[in-house]
């Protein structure tokens, strides 16, 4: 029987936008992609690099497809059909002493969404990005052909796939190599850090000794607290360290439902991160964690997107270079501050060097991220004003999470982009493969 | 356990059989597309199925199929102590009333061949002393309802057979479970409005799978679908001719 396409209202992580378009569900990804314009995975990019360009276009949800197909116990070699979930992939893998090599900030990502970000995490100064442990990939491409292609097969499609939105192909098999973990328990030491001087130096030090790092920063406070926060890091912990046991399926608590405009405001989200902040009351913490906890504590609450009510919420998330002060970082929080910028979360973690995705997000530099409800009017603007400052940073913004840069922004930010292009219109000359978001920015054409 | 599963490529058999296989059950794949099989017996290989899980083409539509598939299930795996069946044809009534063709397919899937198919494995399951035949049948046959006047026929007069099944040959050994999902999230429903109370396979498998190492004769998933349907059932007929549902 042929498979069933359905048309339909959808939109990614951050609600906003919501654009209609074609969408096809189903188990068996080869057969599925054959018309696609593009595959989405669990819909965990906040922006618009999931959404059809126009009505007409095809969208694969390929979450269905999450079949493991080999794994090598010696040399820790996984291959799985794209749309496994990390979710799944710990759920089997943690108890075995195995871990994803890079793990991004939620579980609900399948491996196709990866390789197609190009997902970074606490272990970027050590590990890179997730395409540093792809091994092979397996591509419907454009013309309808199935190409495996690997650092030494077809090693530009490779390279321009791996962080490249899924618009290169459709990913239909992801295979890459696992990390022997000595338990799944994670040593943790978290420190409360008064400014932003010294997060950013806490993050340099940490680096040398800690294979994961990260910032949180409490995005409101201004003045001499600019940059305040709270500093993490940790390493896997020595099985005479942990609990004997593996770690427990976490309780996990669900939005209900879309909260009202008014429930996110200056207010609450002042009060939020105070709590952040002075929960933290004690100068330094050690301890046993569990890995949901330090890695994915966001995905502890289902549905957490709902918070930012109709409108939605975008996230803003840019690198930008090191320089011989903080005056990167500080003036780009000072210039979010006085905006008026209300963010809700704040994350802030030093990249190692590039990888080998061609359009891949990482750079070395100081990477920010904060989540803030869609304004219709305002949003843009300061996004706009965000974007002109990155840019004279000589930073760059990831898109994964972008639904509102201008595509004369983005072209001044990636020099890179011409050449990811070359190799899209050699794969896809008549220009099948597309999203909102390459329609957006990358200058394809409807 | 030795189970067999009939549909364990896709939707609630395929999250079925992974919690088996994880509990180290011994597998054997039925299905239509030897290499969605041959994929799918990897997986359950990987997750920790006992053994190599072996698969053998059998088709719904096709009756001539099943005496060799579950001969070579019982050649691979002496005799077993579990059948599954979660394979169905699924189309919306539109589909149905557009295309005759079509309809009188799903009927001779979804009931006759069901039913054919349930004969043999029962046979052999009594031969071997007993053990449990699972079959998905459907809320969808708990009363006549507009939006699957066809569907839910065929499977009423299946639930009738599990049920008549469980009556006859329970205590010679032979239990019957017969699974009636409401709505889940699958590639068969995808697209589809879903109803209050749809569930999730990876949260409605391990309640079959309970159901099967009990065997309950009769269970609904999600659970709070037990309700709906004994409202539902107890409608009079003049709401039921105006309702939607």
């Amino acid at each position: 029987m042929p498979l069933k396409t359905y048309r339909t209202k959808t939109t990614a992580w951050g609600r906003f936008p919501v654009v209609e378009g074609q969408m096809l569900r189903s188990e068996r990804l080869e057969a599925a992609t054959e018309n696609a314009t593009l595959c989405r995975g669990l819909g965990r990019s906040y922006g618009d690099s999931v959404l059809p360009a126009k009505p007409e276009d095809l969208i694969v949800d390929a979450s269905l497809a999450d079949r493991i197909l080999a794994f090598d116990q010696e040399s820790g070699v996984l291959r799985a059909e794209a749309g496994l979930s990390l979710l799944e992939l710990n759920r089997l893998w943690l108890r075995r002493g195995w871990f994803t090599p890079v793990s991004p900030g939620t579980q609900y990502v399948t491996l196709g969404g990866m390789v197609a970000s190009d997902v970074h995490g606490k272990n970027h100064h050590v590990d890179g990005c997730f395409g540093e442990h792809v091994t092979a990939l397996k591509l419907r491409v454009a013309d309808g052909r199935i190409v495996e292609c690997s650092d030494t097969h077809e090693p530009e499609l490779f390279r321009a796939t791996i962080g490249g939105m899924g618009l290169t192909g459709h990913i239909l098999e992801v295979e890459f190599r696992m990390k022997r973990i000595p338990s799944p328990w994670i040593w943790e030491e978290s420190e409360r850090i008064a400014d932003l001087d010294r997060m950013v130096a806490g993050l340099k030090d940490a680096a040398e000794q800690w294979p994961m790092t990260v910032g949180w920063l409490d995005c409101l406070a201004r003045g001499p607290s600019l940059g305040r926060g709270i500093l993490m890091k940790g390493r896997w912990a020595e099985p005479d360290e942990a609990p004997g046991k593996p770690p427990a399926w976490k309780r996990r608590f669900r939005v209900p439902c879309e909260f009202p405009a008014i429930a996110l405001n200056k207010a609450s989200m002042k009060a939020f991160n105070l709590a952040y902040y002075y929960k933290h009351y004690q100068p330094r913490l050690r301890r046993i964690v569990h890995p949901d906890s330090f890695f994915y504590p966001l995905d502890m609450l289902d549905q957490w997107n709902l918070v930012y009510g109709r409108r939605g919420f975008t996230q803003y998330q840019c690198v930008l270079p090191h320089a011989y002060d903080n005056g990167p970082a500080r003036r780009f929080l000072q210039m979010f501050v006085a905006s008026g910028g209300m963010g809700f979360l704040c994350v802030i973690k030093d990249c190692g060097p590039e990888g080998k995705g061609m359009l891949s997000f990482p750079r070395p530099g100081v990477s920010i991220a904060m989540d803030f409800p869609v304004h219709p009017e305002k949003t843009r603007v300061l996004i706009d004003r965000l974007n002109e400052l990155v840019l004279a940073e000589g930073g760059r913004i990831y898109l994964t999470k972008d639904a509102l840069t201008r595509a004369e922004h983005f072209r001044a930010m990636e020099h890179r982009l011409d050449a990811f292009n070359a190799v899209r219109r050699r794969w896809d000359p008549e220009g099948r493969i597309r999203s909102a978001q390459s329609v957006r920015l990358l200058g394809d054409r409807i | 356990m030795k189970a067999v599963i009939l549909g364990a490529t896709q939707g609630m058999g395929r999250a079925v059989a992974r919690l088996l296989a994880e509990r180290g059950a011994r597998l054997f794949l039925l299905g239509r597309d030897g290499e969605q099989l041959a994929r799918s017996a990897r997986d359950l290989e990987i997750r920790g199925a006992e053994g190599k899980v072996q698969i053998v083409r059998c088709d719904l539509l096709d009756t001539a199929t099943f005496t060799p598939a579950l001969d070579a299930a019982t050649a691979e795996l002496g005799a077993f102590d579990t059948v599954i069946v979660t394979s169905a044809m699924f189309a919306t009534q539109e589909e149905l009333e557009a295309d005759p063709e079509l309809a009188a397919k799903l009927l001779l899937a979804d009931f006759t061949n069901t039913v054919v198919f349930c004969e043999e494995a029962r046979r052999r399951l009594l031969a071997a002393g007993g053990g449990t035949l699972c079959v998905f049948s459907s809320v969808a046959g708990e009363r006549g309802r507009k939006p699957v006047l066809l569907y839910g026929a065929a499977k009423a007069g299946l639930s009738r057979y599990l049920e008549g099944l469980d009556h006859k040959f329970r205590a010679e050994g032979l239990k019957t479970v017969c699974v009636k999902p409401g709505f889940i999230h699958t590639s068969m429903t995808a697209g589809l409005k879903p109803p209050p109370f749809a569930g999730q396979p990876s949260a409605v498998a391990p309640l079959v799978v309970r159901a099967i190492d009990r065997g309950t004769p009769e269970i609904y998933v999600p659970p709070a679908w037990r309700r709906v349907m004994w409202v539902i059932r107890n409608l009079p007929r003049r709401v039921m001719r105006r309702a939607k549902f």
